[in-house]
């Protein structure tokens, strides 16, 4: 009954994608912890690490797809919303550490005891709560999306020109972040983290529990996100895209449908930080750098635009190869990012779910005239 | 000033750089009223309707439509008290099927968490099938919008017009690029049209205008030059000079 009524909403990519998913979210885990090391089954520790950490980007490529491959903007900042998801996690788990930390100070967090602060300043308080820390993982990214798109989206800041402010926005923050008295831990960020709801953050099983949480997330925001862009307001948000006056002269408020979307995707770029940021074991300002946002979009592009499912596959794959290649051939990488950048804008429009696409004859856009791909640029 | 006036403009004046595109322009459609505008390149006629939907502010004059005061509203605003407008150059939602075009345009609620919880009615159904059937696209409902040929995009366009239930149509040259025969049927379909709304048509192509057999208007500089009958205003020597003469 509910595959029925989801069925049509999500299609059949869609279809296969979260199965896929369901499979490796439980599959991983499990032989993980349940098979011997020795096993031709078993998944070691670190791959299961590496994996949670591609299914976060993946959630990060899904919420960009959302607002560029849907609704036209093309942001260069959502690595920002991520990082600002990342550090409420990571203010969570500083709190934890409690007088466990190199100064053994009960009260305030190490980097604080370094630079001689007495009190914890008053935006840490609350961190100490689980529920606190989730309400500011979606609020944090979720509020400065909503007054940065308040003004921008309302002055009709449209193309190129908000892809710059995003990136300035973004820039800013990495400087702000930067900065010791700013109070989140300067240069080195906030690091040494102990545990998640009294489980440590090292110990195997929550591991594999951050995994299975991140593929859970994933999973869900791609529900939610089919739901939207299937509904009416899916269908406006294209047109948006596509002839942005005309839907204005029908007498949508342009402002308001792309302020919503923008939100609803700052808020999932958040998540995909939080659920990062344990596994990676660190956050720092170096996650607000531009080239993180514009990597993402990258993945996107790869993947293909316009999805769903194509962004988040576009994260994984290019991921998986930058960690094999930053091992094997250190110095290639960016080469070969820039040249996939090149190959996928001139030979793959559509990027890899456009191959697919073609190649299993799946009855997706590929009806679509070529005038779309020039109308959103 | 008659008692029906729908749409009035008085003394609206825009300039942009100091070129006059409008000039102390005075015009009156009245409901239910078909109009012409007519000119050569530069006139203002599409400045006109971009005053008139909110685009562009002037810089003087009032323009009224019913008891509201236009020059104080947004487009979104103007649109949602009755005014569609059909852009110079055919514009539609490419990406989308002609159906999910008309239901895009069908008057409704426009909020976002109206669109999100949107279900079309049996009825609603019948109307965009009555759509589909007046503007002579039934065949093509399923077809992606932008792989309709230019003539059935500009009808799809005014289709989208026709969906938002509006009171006064601006249409900015409906039958540009368009074959004889489907000129003629545009003609017929616009004068259709104006049984139940005002209709203001700009155009350059005389047979069509001929065809629609209403008021026109002379626009030249950003002001009224003449307006009549075609016949009159084509023997007018001042309209034969700047604009009909070249």
């Amino acid at each position: 009954m509910i595959t029925k009524s989801l069925m049509p909403s999500l299609g059949r990519a869609g279809f296969i994608f979260l199965a896929v998913l369901a499979v490796v979210g439980i599959a991983v885990p499990t032989s993980n912890l349940f098979t011997s090391t020795d096993s031709f089954m078993h998944v070691p520790d670190y791959a299961v690490t590496l994996g949670g950490k591609y299914l976060c980007y993946a959630l990060l490529a899904l919420s960009v797809d959302l607002v560029w491959g849907y609704c036209g903007i093309l942001s260069l900042g959502h690595g920002a919303f991520f990082a600002l998801g990342g550090y409420a996690m990571g203010m969570y788990m500083m709190r934890q550490i409690g007088a466990r930390g190199v100064y053994g100070n009960a009260e305030l967090p190490d980097f604080m005891v370094f630079l001689n602060w007495k009190v914890l300043p008053w935006y840490w308080h609350g961190f100490e709560y689980f529920p606190f820390a989730v309400l500011m993982i979606v609020l944090a990214p979720g509020i400065l999306a909503f007054v940065f798109g308040w003004f921008a989206f309302r002055s009709r800041v449209t193309g190129v020109y908000l892809s710059i402010i995003t990136q300035a926005m973004t820039y800013a923050l990495l400087l702000a972040f930067f900065r010791n008295d700013m109070g989140f831990g300067g240069n080195n960020g906030l690091t040494d983290f102990k545990d998640i709801l009294g489980f440590s953050v090292q110990a195997a099983g929550t591991r594999a529990t951050l995994f299975m949480l991140s593929a859970l997330a994933l999973a869900l925001c791609f529900i939610v996100a089919r739901a939207i862009v299937n509904s009416k307001f899916g269908k406006i948000i294209i047109g948006i895209r596509d002839a942005e006056s005309r839907t204005r002269f029908l007498g949508y408020r342009v402002e308001h449908y792309k302020l919503f979307i923008f939100v609803i995707s700052a808020i999932m770029a958040g998540v995909a930080g939080a659920l990062y940021v344990p596994q990676v074991g660190i956050i720092n300002p170096s996650e607000f750098a531009p080239s993180n946002s514009i990597e993402a979009v990258i993945w996107t592009a790869f993947g293909g635009r316009g999805t769903l499912w194509g962004a988040a596959l576009g994260a994984i794959v290019i991921n998986a190869v930058k960690s094999y290649l930053t091992g094997a051939l250190p110095n290639a990488w960016l080469f070969v990012l820039g040249g996939l950048a090149v190959v996928v804008t001139i030979y793959m429009p559509k990027g890899l779910a456009g191959f697919f696409a073609g190649w299993s004859r799946l009855p997706t856009k590929s009806k679509l005239p070529s005038s779309l791909a020039e109308a959103a640029e | 000033m008659t008692a029906e006036t729908l749409l009035y403009l008085e003394g609206v004046s825009v300039s942009f750089d100091g070129f006059k595109a409008l000039n102390n322009l005075n015009l009156d459609v009245g409901t239910n009223e078909m109009r012409a505008i007519i000119g050569p390149n530069g006139a203002g006629k599409t400045t006109m309707m971009d005053v008139i939907t909110g685009k562009t502010k002037p810089d003087e004059g009032r323009v009224s439509f019913r008891e509201n005061a236009l020059t104080s509203m947004d487009e979104v605003a103007i649109a949602e008290i009755g005014i569609g407008r059909k852009f110079q150059k055919p514009t539609v939602f490419e990406s989308h099927t002609v159906w999910d075009n008309l239901e895009l345009a069908m008057k409704a609620k426009r909020s976002t968490f109206a669109s999100l919880h949107w279900k079309l009615t049996a009825g609603q159904r019948d109307t965009i099938q009555n759509t589909l059937e007046r503007i002579s696209l039934v065949p093509s409902s399923q077809n992606f919008a932008g792989n309709l040929s230019h003539g059935q995009k500009q009808w799809l366009e005014i289709g989208m017009l026709l969906m938002q239930e509006p009171e006064l149509l601006l249409v900015d040259e409906p039958v540009a690029g368009m074959t004889d025969a489907e000129t003629e049927k545009t003609a017929a379909l616009l004068r259709d049209i104006a049984k139940t709304s005002a209709v203001v048509v700009v155009e350059h192509d005389m047979d069509f205008i001929r065809a629609l057999d209403v008021r026109v208007t002379v626009l030249h500089e950003g002001s009224v030059l003449a307006e009549g009958r075609l016949d009159a205003v084509q023997n007018n020597q001042r309209v034969i000079d700047v604009y009909l003469g070249r």
